[in-house]
């Protein structure tokens, strides 16, 4: 076994155990994160970089390293990277639980660092429980709120069914297909007269990705859980679960043979799930609630790629993911600074961003724009891959509808650039000074990092299919 | 293709963005507004490179094209023939002009204002001289979020609603354009404009597509039943926002139709072109009629624009030569003019406060140099014979004529509409009792220094059109043949029609 292959892995643990020791060593005292985790998340994205161009199959061929895992893996390393900068020193948790709130980060960030490699569907379950039951306590985590409890319980409810309707299926694909590998499994036929129980199986194992996806119909978590728990909790899952569960899907994403049932089924759930998302989101009022039915929209739009089938739509989703971490924490990023004592936002909150901070009504302009879809961002041509590759592959009324959608998600993003560029009220100016104080050098400079990045792969696309396919 | 020795459409597109650049180290308003000047006349000063462009081709020229994603087969892909050069350059001239007219009525936010319109001018250029599809597109909705934003943070009390509007509206109109372009790519096999061209699609594939093109350039025009955001943004807009939304920005429908939906879809465009002639002849009288019921002067130039535009979509769908000759001359003239009247309706609103005519009577005796332009602007907005308005407008009518009796008939109240609604404000604003304007001053120098150059390109292109015929005819000469030679119904009908005028009645 060449140990070089799993580096990234190795080091996401070697986090996890450093946390898991200084949360025993500390006990109720506040330890002191700031000095090394940003640093060693730094490091960890610098290690999945490194070891982008690793190939070879692990563990009895149940772990798969090639390009697509290595590019999802530094994906979630750099959200956990952003997580963990965004994330320390939120106003919203006790100092004495930041050990444990980060050590179940790490742990989750691990979890689906695996998710990304595994090809078998045993190891692609226990990879999935690893993140999602490390995901759960995170929600709760938010000093004295109620709501938060609530997301947290609606979270695992909804969590554990969907996990445990996928074993369910997974019991009836290894009874219809008599292997659990999914490098087999895609070159099986999955028509629904050669073997109706695997189909079946199959639409229920993949609904404990659609889950993490927030995808439709499981997707009723997302906006609640992204209002009650804390601001920096809810940056972190928009972002990570979702690049795991993409990271799988893309496996399956072979056996999506245009014309079979399930490649229909999930063709239509896409275009339900944009559609939902985006009338949804239309009417919310809190700036989070509108991210989580965005989040729903945009589930629809990963899943317009890997219907497709096709390697192209590998890559264009691929690459839509890697897009949607960064307009999304773009997003958050300027909530989370916005947002000094951690209460949740309301678009009135926002009016006179402009003046009292420009810099960051510039970051989540850029961020809401990318999140419409619109030039030159990473958003427009994240949308214009998926939709190219989903042409001509027997679903063309999905491209249709996936574009229109980009006009229907055009007013509720823009409200935010609206609400940040309007004059604020004059009462209001009391508030818009003491927030001059948190709009440090240092957060302005995240932010213009992300917008950066934003702008920079919706200009040079080119580089990021430079790491995906060589 | 001629291949460019130097990239200029790429510097031309850049220029401004580093512009921006410098608009950051600028401290005072003063500073910021001599800077974007002085980038301005810069930018129009490259420009004058376009002054080697060589006539009597029909090629693209200055071509730059280099791989842009290769994975998708994308191309940075640019270049100029005898349509777009004519529309960069109205960029060009709008863009100095822009700044001087927005010197003194923009106070808030100056910095953030330059580098909109910055933003704006370098992806118009863009759309202009784009040759791959995506490029297009790409440049077509970056357009989007820097007009919405002028519009809405510094045009008029309802500016927001209007900035909503015009953005909902543009974009729910191009929407589908992306599914259009991925389609075209996978039937033609790149998304190189000049091959695409060259390619015949099934009629079937054809007609969608067209009816997607259709739906996105006719808003943008906009074209009759899509104008509803017309008013409101035009009326809204700060007058810098306004000029380029009527010069510039409402010049990209119709070159969308002239660039892609003619040379690549014709049996789809020849099929459809009762349609986009009816919508265009109801633009112009309805526009017509609407301009002449306002009682404010920015909506009267919106509406005029409208019947404006209604006459070079009409020209471009008779498929004849005069047709479309005068729809390009109209374009850039109904820039050139229609830019004036809203920067005169800004001098204007700088001495009165008030864009309505009741608040602005009785001028000529007091400001004489003003109420000499605005005559004189106004004349040009009717198509008086000698302004350039007239050669398009004529031209237009001619071929009109040319394809069917009626239609021309039916085009020509038009026409006489321009002339009563720009003649009742100019009476009323000249000679209206009481005067409004006893302590105004008349034109300042910076005023003249930006009108003069309007009024002289309106006597220019009025009297001596042919320079403008000699650059633009061989690109048109082609377009209308590869029209005609895949459409061969349209002209065998034509011919027909030619020889038994007897018949001329029939529709």
């Amino acid at each position: 076994m060449k140990v070089q292959l799993i580096f990234p892995e190795l080091f996401q643990l070697l986090i996890v155990a450093g946390l898991f020791l200084q949360s025993i060593v500390q006990g109720d005292r506040a330890a002191p994160l700031k000095k090394w985790l940003p640093w060693a998340a730094g490091l960890s994205v610098l290690v999945s970089l490194a070891s982008l161009g690793q190939n070879g199959l692990l563990f009895g061929q149940t772990y798969q390293v090639d390009r697509l895992s290595q590019f999802f893996k530094m994906t979630v390393s750099f959200g956990f990277f952003l997580a963990v900068i965004n994330g320390v020193g939120q106003p919203l948790l006790e100092k004495e639980k930041q050990c444990d709130y980060f050590l179940f980060m790490a742990l989750s960030a691990w979890g689906l660092m695996l998710l990304c490699s595994t090809v078998e569907l045993i190891s692609i379950y226990l990879a999935l429980e690893l993140a999602s039951f490390s995901f759960f306590p995170l929600v709760p985590l938010r000093t004295k709120s109620l709501s938060a409890a609530e997301a947290a319980i609606k979270y695992m409810f909804i969590g554990g069914v969907a996990t445990t309707v996928g074993l369910f299926g997974f019991s009836y694909i290894l009874a219809a297909q008599h292997t659990t590998d999914l490098n087999q499994l895609v070159h099986i036929s999955w028509s629904w007269s050669h073997s109706p129980m695997a189909v079946l199986g199959l639409t229920l194992f993949l609904s404990g990705l659609l889950f993490k996806l927030a995808f439709f119909p499981f997707h009723f978590w997302a906006p609640d859980v992204y209002e009650g728990a804390g601001n920096e909790t809810a940056a972190y899952i928009a972002v990570l679960p979702k690049v795991g569960a993409v990271a799988v899907l893309l496996r399956f994403s072979p056996l999506l043979k245009p014309g079979l049932e399930i490649t229909t089924i999930l063709a239509v759930l896409a275009a339900v799930s944009m559609t939902y998302g985006n009338l949804a989101a239309l009417v919310q009022k809190d700036v989070k609630r509108i991210l989580g039915y965005s989040a729903i929209a945009h589930a629809g739009y990963l899943m317009v790629g890997v219907v497709a089938g096709t390697p192209m739509g590998v890559a264009a989703t691929a690459f839509y993911a890697f897009a949607y971490v960064l307009m999304t924490f773009a997003c958050f990023w300027v909530i989370c600074r916005e947002s000094q004592d951690g209460r949740n936002l309301k678009l009135e909150d926002l009016k006179g961003l402009s003046s009292r901070a420009p810099g960051l009504a510039l970051v989540l302009a850029v961020g809401a724009v990318a999140l419409v879809g619109l030039p030159p961002t990473a958003g427009f041509m994240g949308k214009f891959f998926l939709l190219s590759a989903a042409w001509n592959r027997g679903c063309n009324w999905l491209v249709v509808i996936a574009a229109a959608n980009v006009a229907i998600g055009l007013f509720y993003y823009l409200n935010l650039v609206r609400y940040a560029y309007t004059k604020q009220s004059p009462e209001a100016s009391e508030k818009a000074f003491n927030a001059q104080g948190r709009s440090s050098v240092l957060s302005l400079s995240g932010g213009l990092f992300l917008a950066g990045l934003v702008i920079l792969f919706g200009i040079l696309p080119e580089l990021v299919f430079k790491m995906l396919m060589p | 293709m001629i291949e460019a020795h130097f990239p200029i459409l790429t510097c031309l597109i850049l220029l401004p963005l580093l512009g921006c650049a410098g608009v950051l180290f600028m401290k005072t308003p003063v500073a910021v507004r001599r800077w974007a000047l002085g980038v301005s006349l810069a930018e129009m000063f490259m420009g004058l490179f376009l002054l080697q462009f060589k006539m009597g081709t029909a090629d693209f020229q200055f071509v730059e094209s280099i791989p842009w994603v290769p994975t998708w087969g994308l191309r940075y892909f640019l270049g100029l023939d005898g349509i777009s050069v004519f529309m960069v350059a109205l960029t060009l001239l709008m863009f100095p002009f822009c700044i001087i007219c927005s010197w003194t009525s923009i106070i808030n936010r100056v910095r953030e204002f330059h580098i909109c319109l910055f933003v704006l001018i370098s992806a118009l250029i863009g759309v202009f001289s784009a040759l791959d599809l995506v490029l297009f597109y790409l440049f077509w909705e970056a357009i989007l979020i820097p007009t919405y934003l002028l519009i809405s943070l510094w045009g008029g009390p309802q500016s927001d609603h209007a900035a909503l509007k015009f953005i909902l509206y543009t974009l729910a109109g191009s929407a589908l354009l992306l599914v259009a372009v991925i389609a075209f790519r996978m039937e033609g096999g790149s998304f190189s404009i000049p091959a695409l061209m060259a390619h015949s699609f099934s009629v079937n594939f054809q007609q969608w597509t067209f009816l997607i093109m259709a739906l996105a350039f006719a808003v943008k025009v906009p074209l009759f039943p899509f104008h509803t955001w017309l008013p409101a943004a035009y009326g809204q807009a700060p007058i810098a926002g306004s000029i380029l939304l009527s010069a510039v920005m409402a010049k990209m429908g119709a070159y969308g139709f002239l660039r892609l939906a003619l040379p690549m879809t014709p049996e789809a465009a020849h099929c459809f072109a009762p349609l986009l002639i009816a919508m265009s002849v109801c633009s112009i009288l309805y526009g017509g009629l609407l301009a002449f019921a306002q009682s404010n002067l920015k909506k009267i130039i919106a509406y005029s624009s409208l019947g404006h535009m209604g006459f070079v979509i009409l020209g471009i769908f008779l498929f004849n030569i005069n047709g479309v000759q005068g729809a390009l001359i109209q374009m850039v003239n109904h820039g050139i003019t229609t830019g004036a009247l809203f920067a005169m309706v800004g001098i204007l609103y700088q001495r009165s406060g008030n864009h309505e005519i009741s608040g602005n009577l009785g001028l000529g005796k007091f400001v004489p140099a003003f109420m000499g332009f605005w005559g004189f602007f106004a004349f040009a907005g009717f198509a008086f014979p000698g302004t350039n308005n007239f050669v398009g407008e004529f031209l237009i009518l001619a071929g009109a004529f040319e394809r069917n009796l009626w239609l021309g008939a039916v085009a020509v109240p038009g026409a006489l509409l321009a002339a009563a609604y720009m003649l009742r404000p100019t009476q009323k604003m000249t000679w209206g009792e009481p005067s409004n304007a006893r302590d105004w001053r008349d034109m300042s120098g910076r005023e003249w220094a930006c009108m003069l150059p309007m009024a002289f390109l309106v006597l220019y292109l009025g009297l001596a059109p042919t320079l403008c015929l000699k650059v633009m005819n061989p690109t048109l000469n082609h377009l209308i043949s590869a029209f005609q030679s895949r459409v061969p119904v349209t002209l065998s009908m034509d011919k027909n029609f030619h020889s038994k005028p007897e018949r001329g009645g029939r529709p």
